[in-house]
C-alpha cells in the first residue's frame, strides 16, 4: 500500500492508469459487467473496477427474499406473465420494450449464475427451486406463481459472492477503496465519455482512470431520506456526477417506500413476514389493511400499504399517537419463525431485544429503492436527452439507471434481476463497442476541477459540519417529500434543498490528514445527496398526478392522458437552471388498466 | 443516558504511538455501538476513523474489538454493551488509522484458495447443473461467510504468525470443497495442506465465539482436514 507523506495535507499529483474499460461500483451489476468484459475480451483485456468499498461489502449483499426468472421448476410459468406483472406493478410507466428483454433474459440469466456456482436452494430433483413472491402471478394475475429463486433468505448476498469470485478467478483489476469524484468528457458536455476520477481513500490521491468505455453502476441514494434500508454509503454519487454534467436523470420523484422498515433503524423485515401471514395493526389492535385493500390485504403492493400506514399515523392511529404501527406475527409459530424466517427473527431479537412469538414489532414505511436514476437503452448505453441520442463511451446498469423497467413503483426481486441482466447486457455491448469507440482523452478540467474540489474541502474552516447539514436533508425529504406529497410540502422541500446547498458551500471538515480521510469522503458524498434531492423534488413538484411511488394528496388519482410520460430532469451546469422535459412510455402489449390488487 | 466511550485511537501521520481517548455521547440501550461512534465522528470528532456500510450485520465491514471480543459494532447495543465500552482495532493487522487495519493480507489469503468454482463443462441441455439438496447443505453454513475478518483476528496461531492462512480463508476453502459441482477439489486440498494451511489450527474455538454469522468454523476445518486424508495428501 502506497500512504501518503507523513503529516502532509495537500493533493499529491495525479495519477493515470490506461484501461480498455472501467466499471464503477462492485455490486452484482458491476460486477457481472466485469466478468462478462473479460470473458468477451480475454484475459489480456485491462477491466478495471473502481469501488468505494470492497467488493464483498457493495449492497447487493443485503438482499433477502430472491430473483424472479420464469423457468416453470415447480408449477407452469412463462415470461411474458412475469412480462405483465412487471408493467402492473409499474402501474403502466414501465418501458414494456425494457421489461419484455428483462424477464425474457431472466431464465438464461440465473442459469448462467447457476454455472458460475451459485448456491440456489434445490427441488427434490436436484433443480433451482422456486417460490412465491408479492406480485408475481401465474395467466396474468389469476393467482400466485412459484417464481423466485432463491439462496435460503440472502440471495443477494450468494449474488455477491459468487459474481465477486469469478471476477477474482477472471483476473478483474480491482481499485478498492476508491470513491469517484468525476467523469472524463474529454469533448465537453455532449461529447463522448472517456475514464473517470477518483479520489484513493487510503492516500487521498488523485487517479485518472483513461478508458475507451466507462459503466457507472453504483447503486442508489437512499440515504438522502431520513430511515431507510440503504447503507450509509448509497449516496447517489454516479446520479449526481453526471447531472452536474448537464446530462438528464430519469423519473426520479418514483422512490419506493417499503412498508415494513424497523422502527427508526429503516432496515427491513421482509415482505415474506406477511407472506408466511404476519399482518399490520395500529394504536386500537385493528387490522387496518381490510380497509384499504380488502383482496390482498397485508400482501397489497408496496406502495399501497407504506400509504395506509401513513395515513393511520396522520389520523392518530399510530402506535401511542406516534409515527409507527405495528407487525403482528405472535401466530405464526416457532416452526415458521425460527425456519422460514430465522434472519427476521434474529433482527426483531438483536435490534428490538424482542420475541418475535410473543411481542408486536414496531415498524414504519421506510425509503428503500430508486425506480428513476441515469437513463439508458436495452444495452446500458447512457441517453444524452428524452429523445434518444447517446453519450458514446458511457453505460449505466442497476439501481443507478432507468431502463425503465421499474416504471413507477418496482416489483419485489426484481431489483436483483435488473442488476444482474442489465449489468450482463452492458458488459456485453460494451466488449463489443470498444472497438468503435476512439482512443481516451485527457479532461484536464475535470481533474482541475476535482482537485480543486478536494483541496478546497481540506481548507474550509469556518463552515458547518457535514453531518448537520445531511441530518437536514433527510429529515426535510422524508417528511416533505416522502410517502405523501403536496404542493405545498413540495415547494417547502425546494425551497429548504436550495438553503441546504448554499449552507454546504462552506463545510467544516475537522480530518485534514491523507490516510483514509473518511470525514472528506463524507463532506464529497453531502454534494451528491443534494443533487439527487434536487431532482427528485423538482421532478415530483411538477408531476400532478399519483402513481405507484409518487403519491400526491392534492392530486389522487393516476392521469394516463397528461402523464403517461417519462421525466427527464436536468440541470445546465454553467446557468444552474433546472429543465424538466418529457418522454412518452414505450408500450407494446399491455394497455393500462386500473391497477387493484 | 450518557455512555463513555473509550477508544483506542492511532493515526501514523500524527502519532507515535497509539492511546486511548474517552468520550461521552448521548444513547439509547437499544443505539448499536456503531451508532456511538458516529455520534463521536459526525458531532465532535470529524478525524475519528473507521469502516461501515450496511450498519445492520450483513456486509461485514465493521468488525472491532469491543469490550475485549471481536463484534460487529452494528450489531452490538448499549444495553449488552454497559455504559462504558472499549472498542479497539481488531487484532493481527497493521492498524492504518484508528480502528481501520490493512485488509489486504486478509484477501490475499482469501484470494490464496481459489474461493470460487471451477467447472468449465456446461450441461448439454442448457439447463442448470442438478444437485441434490443434500449435497446443497453441505456447503449451506460455510457459503454464509461475509468476510468480516472477526474469526482470524481473534485467533492466537495468527495472531503469531500472520503466514497461517487463518480460519476465514479455510471456511472459504471449505465452501467449494464439498460442493459436489466443483472440480479443483484436489488442487484446493493441497493449498490447505500446506504447512501455512488447515493444520495449524490448534482448536482454541475463539474464531467460532468471533463469528457474527454462527459459523461452525472449527467443524469446517476439522472437514478439510478429514477430505485431504481421504485424498490421500500428505
Amino acid at each position: 500500500m502506497t500512504l501518503a507523506t507523513l503529516g502532509r495535507a495537500a493533493i499529491p499529483p495525479t495519477r493515470v492508469h490506461e484501461m480498455d474499460a472501467v466499471v464503477v461500483g462492485a455490486g452484482g451489476a458491476g460486477l457481472y459487467a466485469a466478468l462478462e468484459l473479460k470473458q468477451e475480451l480475454g484475459p489480456e483485456a485491462r477491466i478495471g473496477v473502481i469501488s468505494k468499498l470492497y467488493p464483498s461489502r457493495s449492497h447487493t449483499g443485503a438482499a433477502q427474499g430472491g430473483v424472479c426468472a420464469a423457468l416453470g421448476n415447480t408449477e407452469e410459468d412463462h415470461w411474458e406473465w412475469h412480462w405483465f406483472d412487471t408493467v402492473k406493478g409499474g402501474d403502466y410507466l414501465v418501458d414494456q420494450d425494457a421489461a419484455e428483454v428483462m424477464c425474457r433474459d431472466a431464465v438464461e440469466t440465473i442459469i448462467n449464475l447457476e454455472h458460475l456456482g451459485l448456491p440456489f436452494d434445490r427441488t427434490p430433483d436436484g433443480l433451482i427451486n422456486q417460490r412465491r413472491f408479492g406480485g408475481h402471478t401465474r395467466n396474468y394475475g389469476e393467482g400466485p406463481v412459484r417464481r423466485s429463486c432463491f439462496s435460503a433468505d440472502r440471495t443477494g448476498h450468494s449474488i455477491l459472492q459468487t459474481l465477486y469470485q469469478q471476477c477474482i478467478r477472471r483476473d478483474v483489476a480491482f481499485f478498492d477503496e476508491y470513491q469517484v469524484l468525476d467523469l472524463a468528457l474529454p469533448d465537453g458536455p455532449g461529447g463522448r465519455a472517456a475514464g473517470v476520477i477518483a479520489l484513493q481513500l487510503a492516500t487521498t490521491e488523485l487517479h485518472a482512470f483513461r478508458a475507451r468505455a466507462v459503466l457507472f453502476a453504483t447503486g442508489g441514494y437512499g440515504k438522502v431520506f431520513k430511515v431507510t434500508s440503504n447503507a450509509h454509503t448509497l449516496t447517489g454519487d454516479g446520479m449526481a456526477i453526471p447531472y452536474r454534467r448537464g446530462l438528464p436523470l430519469e423519473d426520479m420523484e418514483f422512490f419506493q417506500f417499503h412498508p415494513t422498515g424497523m422502527y427508526k433503524l429503516g432496515f427491513l423485515l421482509s415482505e415474506a413476514m406477511r407472506g408466511e401471514g404476519g399482518f399490520l395493526v395500529n394504536d386500537s389492535g385493528e387490522r387496518f389493511m381490510e380497509r384499504y385493500a380488502p383482496t390482498m390485504k397485508d400482501l397489497a403492493s408496496r406502495d399501497v400499504i407504506s400509504r395506509s400506514i401513513y395515513l393511520e399515523v396522520a389520523a392518530g392511529r399510530g402506535i401511542g399517537g406516534k409515527d409507527y404501527v405495528h407487525l403482528d406475527v405472535r401466530h405464526l409459530g416457532a416452526e415458521v419463525l425460527d425456519k422460514k424466517l430465522p434472519d427476521m427473527s434474529g433482527f426483531i431479537r438483536t435490534y428490538f431485544g424482542l420475541e418475535p412469538l410473543t411481542d408486536l414489532v414496531p415498524i414504519q414505511p421506510t425509503a428503500h429503492y430508486a425506480m428513476g436514476g441515469i437513463p439508458t437503452d436495452i444495452d446500458g448505453r447512457v441517453l444524452a436527452d428524452e429523445k434518444g441520442a447517446l453519450v458514446p463511451g458511457f453505460y449505466a446498469a442497476g439501481e443507478v439507471a432507468c431502463v425503465s423497467v421499474h416504471g413507477a413503483n418496482r416489483l419485489g426481486t426484481n431489483s436483483l434481476l435488473d442488476i444482474l441482466v442489465f449489468g450482463r447486457r452492458a458488459g456485453k455491448r460494451m466488449a463489443a463497442d470498444l472497438a468503435d469507440l476512439p482512443e481516451p482523452a485527457v479532461d484536464a478540467e475535470a481533474e482541475a476541477t476535482a482537485a480543486a474540489t478536494v483541496s478546497g474541502l481540506l481548507a474550509g474552516t469556518d463552515g458547518e459540519r457535514p453531518a448537520v447539514i445531511r441530518a437536514e436533508l433527510q429529515e426535510v425529504m422524508f417528511s416533505k417529500c416522502g410517502v405523501y406529497r403536496t404542493d405545498r410540502l413540495l415547494v417547502e422541500c425546494r425551497d429548504a434543498v436550495a438553503d441546504l446547498r448554499a449552507r454546504a458551500r462552506h463545510l467544516k471538515v475537522d480530518d485534514r490528514g491523507c490516510r483514509y480521510n473518511t470525514d472528506l469522503g463524507e463532506a464529497i458524498e453531502l454534494g451528491y445527496l443534494i443533487d439527487c434531492a434536487e431532482a427528485t423534488v423538482e421532478s415530483a413538484l411538477a408531476r400532478r398526478e399519483s402513481r405507484g411511488g409518487h403519491a400526491r394528496e392534492d392530486y389522487p388519482n393516476r392521469d394516463d392522458a397528461g402523464w403517461l410520460k417519462h421525466t427527464f430532469a436536468s440541470r445546465g451546469p454553467k446557468s444552474g437552471i433546472m429543465s424538466l422535459r418529457y418522454k412518452p412510455v414505450t408500450i407494446t402489449k399491455f394497455e393500462p388498466k386500473a391497477r387493484t390488487y | 443516558m450518557d455512555v463513555t466511550l473509550r477508544i483506542r485511537r492511532y493515526n501514523p501521520e500524527a502519532d507515535e504511538a497509539p492511546h486511548w481517548e474517552t468520550y461521552t455521547v448521548p444513547a439509547e440501550p437499544t443505539d448499536r455501538v456503531l451508532d456511538l461512534l458516529h455520534q463521536v465522528k459526525w458531532y465532535q470528532d470529524g478525524t475519528l476513523t473507521f469502516r461501515r456500510s450496511c450498519a445492520h450485520g450483513v456486509c461485514g465491514s465493521d468488525a472491532m474489538l469491543i469490550n475485549g471480543r471481536n463484534r460487529l459494532a452494528c450489531e452490538y447495543l448499549v444495553k449488552d454493551a454497559g455504559s462504558t465500552i472499549t472498542v479497539e482495532a481488531i487484532r493481527g493487522m497493521e492498524i492504518v488509522k484508528d480502528l481501520l487495519v490493512d485488509m489486504e493480507p486478509f484477501w490475499d489469503s482469501f484470494k490464496q484458495v481459489m474461493p470460487y468454482l471451477v467447472n468449465d463443462d456446461m450441461p448439454e441441455d442448457g439447463k442448470e447443473r442438478r444437485q441434490l439438496p443434500a449435497d446443497r447443505d453441505r456447503y449451506e453454513d460455510t457459503s454464509r461467510c461475509i468476510l468480516c475478518a472477526a474469526c482470524t483476528t481473534s485467533c492466537p496461531v495468527f495472531w503469531a504468525d500472520q503466514s497461517y492462512v487463518g480460519p476465514a480463508a479455510i471456511v472459504n476453502a471449505h465452501r467449494f470443497i464439498v460442493d459436489t459441482r466443483d472440480t479443483a477439489k484436489q488442487e484446493r486440498l493441497e493449498i490447505m495442506a500446506d504447512p501455512d494451511g488447515v493444520w495449524r489450527c490448534r482448536t482454541t474455538f475463539n474464531c467460532v465465539e468471533a463469528c457474527p454469522r454462527d459459523i461452525k468454523i472449527t467443524r469446517a476445518i476439522l472437514e478439510v482436514t478429514q477430505e485431504i486424508g481421504k485424498a490421500g495428501i500428505r
